[in-house]
């Protein structure tokens, strides 16, 4: 097995200077009516070549949404990766690493993990930024509990324009806290309507959530829903879902978001059919000390030389256990990484510039198609149909075209309409083809 | 003895990104769009667009590229060397595992995808899910939770689930003092009250006490088994029949699922759910802090409340079910890390079972060849051999007050990644060494030669341990200074 490099003389060896004569002797402590003895029905081993042989196989079973023409987000975006990212992930010092827990010996993924907390904080405009969270739904749940802990409330009022999953992951993480989740019905409008979460802000309520782009692809008015939570004293939570956004909307921090959390995911990350991606998280200083996660600092070593260490861990489960703010120890580190990367490459230009070239693409669909609502946007637009989603999709897929998403798994009530995601790599002739061969 | 590992070498000193650069310099060509350009304040409000983009480099691909190989440097990993992290299990990261993830039929697909476009892709999150079943002896498991905690987590919602259903979600979870932080903290998220059970005499749960704490309101008792100590439970089977004789259900912690492949099974000792690192056991790497994956195995009376959706095989079709009405939910935007997945299937394919087991008994025995050679110049503080990883610690270098920080850091000026220290806590000055079945037994004796060196150093030139490392890139930091004053981004 060209993994365990023990030979048996090796082997034997070892067992003398054990003491034992045998490996099996040093698994007496398992009692004899629990040692496994069973057959174990797992495959037999399978050389490199084979291997690959059969992975190949599998992926040819799968069509990818990167080598077709495709429409599909509603929360994971085909942008373009530049070749550098993976080759520069690809460093096996970075990957084959553990949490930098010896920092003398950790310090090239301690400094891009402040780089990517300096990265966070920019495109977010806000304070202070965490090393990573699971994704960025996981992170709107864990912005969610970090609300009620600053506020000592315990209610959420969550617009149903935020990702429907999102939401979900908001449920199980806090519905067994005794949290209410107060969900708003702005689905038809396609905003968060400001007088819509009023109504279900209550004297409990420990913070408003809502996402923009929201899931339809609408720019919500954070300007409004900002002022509305400060006259009724509560925390402001804005979520982004398509992280290219940042490049293009005015961020969060400007409308005076007391947590921001995102997915990283368009930041150089494959879409990889659902994950890894990475959570974004991002605060204001004074509530540093109730967040979530890891954080990264700047400090100096014994010969005053600069370095970084994992800092303010008390608030963390290996030191305070069921007090912690949080349960999470593996985060995304190398997926931060990857976006770390990806940010630095683009740069201040390609960055906006690419954002642009999302939303002109964005532009021109909507144009040529029946958008449902007359909002802002960025690059999703929800769009009209004579018939349903999959009925469209289904001709689609035909002609070899990955269609958008049927917001009626969602929503009900949405019937014959589909939620069209478009980027940077989008063609014309992707859209000639999507409208021709969709009819709709 | 052999040539210590560890040798000098030329790493660069390497400023933050942001004090790189110049203006109007970029690391991409972004192409020019097909489609026209439209003003965007003709569709949005000026305080709705963003200004100009501060706080991101204007670097070009190659200073990028120069930067981040230098970080890269800086770092240490298990190509680079022996990483005996206990309780991490840093076994090698195979290629081909990397290989698989990359290629475009998997790392292209839209998670939203139809079914018939995604067949491949479901078939290896199918197949790793009975696959890791037959490890743990469990019938049912969901791949979804991201990580460990997140798994520790979705097993105590079955856990409270299953106790609703039946009247009373109760209100405590035990867990032994041993087990790791992740533990209490993932009760206190399921709203469950974390009651720590000391351990007994000999470092294993202690009956009579669990009989005791056990009641009609305690949910789950939440082990670790081999427990941190890196001892099997031997008495699972009888802990297992007192939480549930007052009806109450075992979670099995996986982080040393590496000591019993093939060996013993959760599913037969007794334990109803559990979770598994797919970035420990599964060989997938850790990436410096994640990602990770930590699936959810349970037996059959708590498959209805495993994470939607559910991969099914229907007449040979594979697909996703949401339909679940008793399930806990979600925990991730999609069906979790899927790139994982796939690095953990190719790693189970090429071992196959009879690699598993013999994977965990080389792990064994070599933790048991290190603790033998150890003992005499470190305090072992629970005799006997141990499972995957061995618990030594300073108890003896105290006497030169010399503490387990300073054997860490002389490891790392002799090249070797420390084991983990303080840890567990209920050894004070713990060091716990898991050297992984990938490791030669050349690079076990150097390891061994260092900390028998570092023993007697601790004698004869404690200052020198006090001051280590002196080869790094940086040395000892000042963690006082950084939560006190903390710098925690760049500003300019």
């Amino acid at each position: 097995m060209r993994y365990l490099p023990l030979t048996s003389e090796e082997k034997s060896a070892m067992l003398g200077a054990i003491g034992v004569a045998a490996v099996d002797d040093l698994f007496t402590a398992i009692p004899a009516d629990i040692r496994f003895k069973g057959n174990w029905n797992l495959p037999a081993p399978m050389g490199e070549q084979p291997l690959l042989a059969h992975l190949k196989e599998l992926a040819r079973q799968n069509r990818p949404a990167t080598s077709a023409p495709t429409f599909l987000g509603a929360g994971a975006y085909n942008h373009f990766i530049p070749s550098a990212v993976d080759q520069l992930i690809s460093r096996s010092e970075f990957y084959t690493s553990y949490t930098p827990y010896q920092p003398e010996i950790s310090q090239g993924t301690l400094q891009a993990i402040y780089e990517w907390q300096s990265y966070v904080c920019s495109l977010f405009n806000m304070e202070v930024a965490n090393a990573s969270m699971y994704d960025g739904a996981s992170a709107l749940a864990e912005a969610a509990l970090m609300a009620c802990r600053v506020t000592r409330k315990e209610e959420i009022v969550i617009s149903n324009c935020v990702h429907p999953r999102w939401r979900q992951v908001a449920r199980s993480y806090t519905e067994n806290r005794g949290i209410g989740l107060q969900v708003s019905a702005d689905h038809v409008a396609g905003r968060s309507e400001a007088a819509s979460l009023e109504k279900l802000i209550t004297a409990h309520t420990a913070a408003v959530v809502v996402q923009s782009p929201n899931f339809f692809g609408n720019v919500e008015d954070l300007k409004a829903i900002g002022e509305l939570c400060r006259a009724k004293n509560v925390l402001f939570i804005v979520a982004v879902a398509e992280a290219a956004s940042l490049g293009f909307l005015a961020p969060p921090g400007d409308f005076g978001a007391d947590i921001v959390v995102g997915e990283g995911q368009s930041l150089g990350i494959p879409m990889s059919f659902g994950g890894p991606y990475v959570g974004m998280f991002a605060t204001r200083e004074k509530h540093m000390r109730q967040m979530p996660g890891r954080l990264c600092g700047r400090t100096v070593d014994k010969d005053g030389r600069p370095g970084f260490v994992l800092t303010l861990s008390a608030r963390e489960q290996h030191i305070r256990r069921e007090k912690a703010t949080s349960n999470i120890c593996s985060n995304q580190a190398l997926c931060a990484l990857t976006a770390t990367i990806y940010l630095t490459l683009m740069g201040k230009q390609g960055f906006a510039d690419t954002a642009k070239n999302c939303f002109y693409a964005a532009a021109e669909l909507r144009r040529r198609m029946r958008p449902t609502h007359r909002h802002p946007f960025f690059n999703e637009i929800l769009v009209e149909l004579n018939q349903p989603a999959v009925e469209v999709n289904g001709r689609l897929a035909e002609q070899g075209i990955i269609g958008g998403y049927d917001v009626s798994r969602d929503y009900p009530d949405m019937k014959n309409k589909m939620l069209l995601a478009v980027t940077e790599l989008t063609t014309k002739q992707d859209m000639d083809r999507l409208i021709e061969a969709g009819g709709a | 003895m052999a040539q210590q590992p560890g040798a000098r070498g030329l790493v660069f000193n390497e400023p933050l990104i942001f004090e790189h650069g110049r203006k109007g310099r970029a690391g991409c060509d972004v192409p020019k769009s097909e489609f026209p350009e439209i003003d965007p304040a003709t569709v949005a409000p000026p305080s709705m667009l963003r200004g100009p983009l501060e706080g991101l480099a204007e670097v070009s691909e190659p200073e990028a590229v120069r930067h981040f190989t230098r970080l890269s440097q800086w770092n240490y990993g298990v190509d680079s060397n022996f990483y005996p992290l206990g309780s991490c299990t840093m076994k090698y990261n195979p290629k081909v595992n990397e290989a698989a993830a990359r290629m475009e039929g998997f790392a292209g697909l839209h998670p939203l995808q139809d079914a018939s476009t995604t067949q491949g892709a479901l078939r290896v999150m199918y197949d790793l899910e009975k696959m890791l079943c037959e490890v743990a002896g469990m019938d049912a498991a969901s791949l979804q939770p991201a990580a460990g905690a997140q798994g520790e987590f979705a097993g105590l919602l079955l856990i409270r689930a299953y106790h609703k259903e039946k009247g009373n979600p109760r209100k405590k979870v035990i867990i032994p003092d041993s087990g790791h932080g992740t533990n209490p903290a993932s009760a206190a998220l399921c709203d469950y009250a974390a009651v720590t059970l000391p351990s007994g005499p000999d470092g294993l749960i202690d009956l009579a006490l669990l009989e005791k704490e056990m009641d009609g309101d305690t949910a789950a008792l939440m082990l670790t088994n081999p427990n941190t100590l890196g001892m099997f439970e031997k008495n699972i089977k009888k802990v297992c029949e007192i939480v549930h004789a007052k009806g109450g259900l075992v979670y099995g912690d996986g982080a040393n699922l590496n000591a019993v492949m093939g060996k013993a099974r959760f599913g037969d000792m007794g334990i109803d759910v559990c979770h598994m690192n797919l970035h420990k056991t599964f060989s997938t790497p850790h990436g410096g802090g994640g990602p990770g994956s930590g699936p959810v195995l349970a037996k059959k009376i708590l498959e209805p409340y495993l994470p939607a959706p559910r991969v099914t095989l229907r007449d040979g079709v594979y697909g996703l079910d949401f339909n679940r009405p008793k399930s806990i939910g979600a925990l991730n935007a999609f069906w979790g890390n899927f790139g994982v997945y796939l690095r953990a299937y190719a790693y189970v394919l090429t071992m196959g079972g009879s690699g598993l087991k013999e994977a965990s008994e080389t792990a064994v025995l070599n933790a048991n060849y290190i603790l033998a050679k150890l003992r005499g110049a470190y305090h072992v503080p629970y005799e006997g051999t141990c499972m995957h990883e061995c618990v030594l610690s300073d108890k003896f270098q105290q006497e030169h007050h010399v503490s387990t920080l300073d054997i860490a850091k002389g490891l790392i000026d002799r090249g070797f990644h420390p084991p983990t220290i303080y840890f567990p806590l209920i050894v004070k000055g713990a060091m716990m060494i898991e050297p992984t079945e990938t490791e030669s037994m050349e690079t076990m004796d150097t390891f061994i030669a260092a900390m028998k060196e570092i023993a007697d150093v601790a004698k004869t030139d404690p200052e020198s341990l006090a001051a280590a490392p002196v080869t790094a890139k940086v040395k000892r930091l000042d963690e006082t200074q950084a939560a006190r004053q903390p710098d925690l981004r760049y500003r300019r």
